[in-house]
C-alpha cells in the first residue's frame, strides 16, 4: 500500500451563504512526515484541520484516510488527535487526568493508564507534574500537556493549530526544536498550522502555502524559498525584491531597463514576467561595477546583517542584506549571480510550474554529460 | 490617600447601616426571643421543646419536601437550560422563561387553585381522557408541583449561565479524544456546570425550607414546613419564643447549606 495517509480530493467548504472558505483543495499527506500549513489569517488553515479532525464536514469533495473515505465519520471515531490553538485543556481536571482523558474513554485499566500517562509526560519533559492543576501551569507547560494528551493515544496523525503562537520568542524557538525532535522520535505524522513563515521553514518536511482558500504552492522549505511560484508566495515567504520584467528569450530576462542572463527558460518570447531576487543574494559593490545602481535611503542594523533599502532611478525599491555597512544617500551598485534571478510567470498553475522546473534540471544533466 | 480612604468609608455607611438594621439586629432579636418562654421568662424550654419528636418530625418533613422540590426543579431545569443554550435566540428564550418569576407568588398560587380545583382545567382534562375528577388541590403532589413551577426559573438561570460560558473548544477537544456525546456530557459539560447547579440548589433549597403561603393555599396545611411553623407560632399561637427558636434552626440550616454548597466550589473553580 502507498505511504499516503490523508488525501483531500477537490474539497470545498462553505459556511452558510458566505463565499468559499476552501476552494477546490487537493493534496496528499504521507505517513511520518512533518507538514506545515502556512498562510495569512483567515485563509482556511484551521478549516482544513477541522475537516481532518471531523469537527466540520466538507461542502464538496472527498477526504480519504488510509484509502477509506471518511467524510461522514464523527470526530470521536477518527485516528487523529488535535493540539488546539489555546490548548483546550479541561480546567476541572489536573494534568494527569487531562492526559488520561482519551485512555479513560477507551476504558483502559488503571495501571495501564498510569504507565502510559507517565510515559507521555516524560516525553514532553513534565514528569512529576501530574498532580498540578492546569491553572498552575505556565503557557509552555500547558502546551506540552496538550501535546502529551494527544500523543498518549498513539494516533496516526497529530494536528497542531498554531500551538506556539501564545509563547514568547525564546520559548517559541525552544519549543520549535522540541516539537520537531518529538515528531522524529515518535514517527507520527504531524500537520502543523502557522502563519509564521520562519517557523514553517525551520520545522517542516513539506509546506503548503495557502491563500484565500486555495493552495498556492507545496514543497520542501528549500523549494518554496528558492523557487516561489508567484508574487504572493515570494512575498509571504521571506523578504524579497519583486520587479516586473520581460522574458526576452531562454536564459535572458530584461528588467529595470537592462538585460540579464538567468537560468530560467521555457517561456514565450517577450513574455511579461515578474522577477524575484532575495535580499541576501544581492552584493554591494561600487557604483560603477554594479549591475544595478541604487541610492541608499535607509539602513537598519539587524544584528547578523544590515538591512539596507534604496531606490533605483525607475523608482523600484531594493532591499539588501549585507554584512557591509553603507551611508545613507550613497550611490552604490548591486551585483548578483544568474542563479539569484528567479523568474515567475503570471497565473501559472503549480503543475506547469513543477514541469518547467523539472525541465531545467534535465537540461543541466544534459549539459553536464 | 487619607482622603481617599475617608470617601470609601463614607460609601460604606449606608451598606453598614442596612446590614446592622435589617440583618444583624433581627438575628440578635430572634436569638433573644428564642430564650424567652411563653410566660416571658428566660429559659431553655423552647430548645427542649424543639428536640421533641413533634418538632423533629416537622423539621425532617420540611427538609424532605425541600429536597424533593429541589430535586425535581433540577431534573427539569438542567435539560431545559441545556437545550436553551443550543437554540438560536437563546437570550430571548431565557427571558421568556424568566419573566414568570417576576409575577407575584400569591398570584401564581391563586391561578393554580383555579387550575387544580374540582372544576378546574386539570380536572376537565382528566374527565375527557376518562380518568375522572380527582382531588388535586391540597395534596402533596400539587404542593410539590406548584413549588417546582415557581422555583424552576431560579434553577435555570445559574445553570444556563454555567453551560453557556463553557468554551466550545473543550467539547471539540473531548470529541477529538474519542468521547461520545454522552461521555462528553458526563466528563466535561456536567463537571464544568457543577457551580451553576450548586448555586441553583442554594437558591431553591433554602427558600423551599421556609415556604409558607403555598403550604396553606395549595397544600391546605397538610404540609408543614419550617416556614409555616414559624408563621403559625408568631401569628396564630402567639408563642414568639418557640417561633424564634425554629427560626434559629432555620438560620443554622441556611448557613450549613451555604457552607456545604460553596465549600466544594473552591476546588472546582
Ligand atoms: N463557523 C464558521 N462560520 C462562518 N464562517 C467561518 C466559520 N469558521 C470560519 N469561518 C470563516 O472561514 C474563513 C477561514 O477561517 P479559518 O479559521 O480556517 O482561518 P485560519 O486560516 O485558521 O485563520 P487564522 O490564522 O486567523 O486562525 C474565515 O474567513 C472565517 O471567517
Ligand atoms: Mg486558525
Amino acid at each position: 500500500m502507498s505511504n499516503t495517509i490523508i488525501q483531500f480530493q477537490n474539497v470545498s467548504k462553505q459556511y452558510d451563504e458566505d463565499s468559499l472558505v476552501l476552494d477546490d483543495v487537493s493534496f496528499e499527506i504521507e505517513r511520518g512526515k512533518f507538514y506545515t500549513l502556512l498562510g495569512p489569517s483567515g485563509c482556511g488553515k484551521t478549516t482544513i484541520l477541522r475537516l481532518i479532525a471531523g469537527f466540520t464536514e466538507a461542502t464538496k469533495g472527498d477526504i480519504h484516510f488510509n484509502g477509506k473515505k471518511m467524510n461522514h465519520i464523527p470526530a470521536n471515531k477518527r485516528q487523529v488527535n488535535t493540539v488546539f490553538q489555546d490548548y483546550a485543556l479541561f480546567p476541572h481536571l489536573n494534568v494527569f487526568e487531562n492526559v488520561a482523558f482519551g485512555l479513560r474513554i477507551k476504558k483502559m485499566k488503571n495501571s495501564e493508564i498510569k504507565a502510559k500517562v507517565e510515559e507521555a509526560l516524560s516525553f514532553v519533559n513534565l514528569s512529576g507534574y501530574g498532580d498540578r492543576e492546569i491553572k498552575d501551569m505556565s503557557g509552555g507547560q500547558r502546551q506540552r500537556v496538550a501535546i502529551a494528551r494527544a500523543i498518549v493515544n498513539q494516533p496516526e496523525v497529530i494536528l497542531l493549530d498554531e500551538p506556539l503562537s501564545a509563547l514568547d520568542l525564546k520559548l517559541r524557538y525552544q519549543m520549535q526544536g522540541e516539537l520537531r525532535e518529538l515528531q522524529r522520535r515518535l514517527g507520527i505524522t504531524f500537520i502543523f498550522v502557522t502563519h509564521d513563515q520562519e517557523e514553517a521553514l525551520a520545522m517542516s518536511d513539506e509546506i503548503f502555502v495557502l491563500n484565500k482558500g486555495t493552495i498556492q504552492q507545496s514543497g520542501t522549505p528549500n523549494d518554496i524559498y528558492d523557487e516561489p511560484i508567484n508574487r504572493f508566495v515570494a512575498d509571504f515567504i521571506g523578504e524579497s525584491n519583486i520587479v516586473s520584467g520581460t522574458m526576452i528569450q531562454d536564459y535572458l530576462v530584461e528588467f529595470v531597463g537592462k538585460q540579464f542572463t538567468c537560468v530560467d527558460k521555457g517561456m514565450n518570447k517577450n513574455e511579461p514576467v515578474e522577477v524575484v531576487i532575495r535580499p541576501e543574494d544581492l552584493e554591494i559593490t561600487s557604483h560603477e561595477q554594479g549591475m544595478l545602481q541604487i541610492k541608499v535611503s535607509s539602513q537598519l542594523f539587524r544584528g547578523v546583517h544590515y538591512e539596507i533599502t534604496g531606490n533605483d532611478k525607475d523608482g523600484n525599491e531594493w532591499l539588501v542584506h549585507s554584512t557591509k555597512s553603507v551611508n545613507v544617500d550613497d550611490d552604490i551598485g548591486l551585483k548578483f549571480e544568474p542563479e539569484a534571478i528567479h523568474v515567475m510567470r503570471f497565473d501559472e498553475t503549480e503543475e506547469d510550474f513543477d514541469k518547467r522546473l523539472d525541465s531545467y534540471s534535465e537540461g543541466d544533466a544534459n549539459e553536464q554529460s | 490617600m487619607n482622603n481617599h480612604k475617608l470617601t470609601r468609608n463614607l460609601y460604606m455607611v449606608p451598606y453598614a447601616v442596612w446590614i446592622l438594621l435589617f440583618v444583624i439586629a433581627p438575628i440578635l432579636l430572634v436569638i433573644y426571643y428564642s430564650f424567652i418562654d411563653i410566660q416571658g421568662n428566660f429559659s431553655f424550654a423552647n430548645y427542649e421543646k424543639f428536640f421533641t419528636p413533634v418538632y423533629l418530625k416537622m423539621t425532617l418533613s420540611s427538609f424532605w419536601y425541600a429536597f424533593l422540590i429541589t430535586l425535581f426543579s433540577l431534573l427539569v431545569a438542567y435539560p431545559t437550560a441545556y437545550l436553551l443554550t443550543k437554540t438560536k435566540h437563546k437570550q430571548l428564550w431565557l427571558l421568556l422563561i424568566i419573566v414568570p418569576s417576576w409575577i407575584n407568588l400569591l398570584l401564581k398560587a391563586y391561578a393554580f387553585i383555579g387550575i387544580f380545583g374540582t372544576y378546574g382545567v386539570a380536572n376537565s382534562f382528566l374527565e375527557v381522557i376518562g380518568i375522572g375528577t380527582q382531588q388535586l388541590l391540597f395534596t402533596d403532589f400539587s404542593f410539590i408541583f406548584v413549588s417546582v413551577y415557581i422555583f424552576i426559573p431560579f434553577m435555570i438561570l445559574p445553570i444556563f449561565n454555567a453551560i453557556d460560558t463553557i468554551n466550545p473548544v473543550l467539547l471539540d477537544a473531548a470529541r477529538d479524544l474519542g468521547a461520545s456525546k454522552w461521555d462528553t456530557f458526563r466528563r466535561v459539560v456536567f463537571p464544568l456546570t457543577m457551580n451553576g447547579v450548586k448555586s441553583g440548589i442554594q437558591i431553591v433549597f433554602i427558600p423551599a425550607l421556609s415556604l409558607f403561603m403555598l403550604t396553606r393555599l395549595i397544600a391546605g396545611n397538610r404540609v408543614i414546613t419550617l416556614g409555616t411553623a414559624i408563621e403559625q407560632h408568631f401569628l396564630v399561637t402567639q408563642d414568639w419564643g418557640m417561633g424564634a427558636t425554629i427560626a434559629v434552626f432555620l438560620i443554622i440550616a441556611m448557613f450549613l447549606i451555604m457552607f456545604l454548597t460553596s465549600g466544594f466550589r473552591k476546588r472546582g473553580a
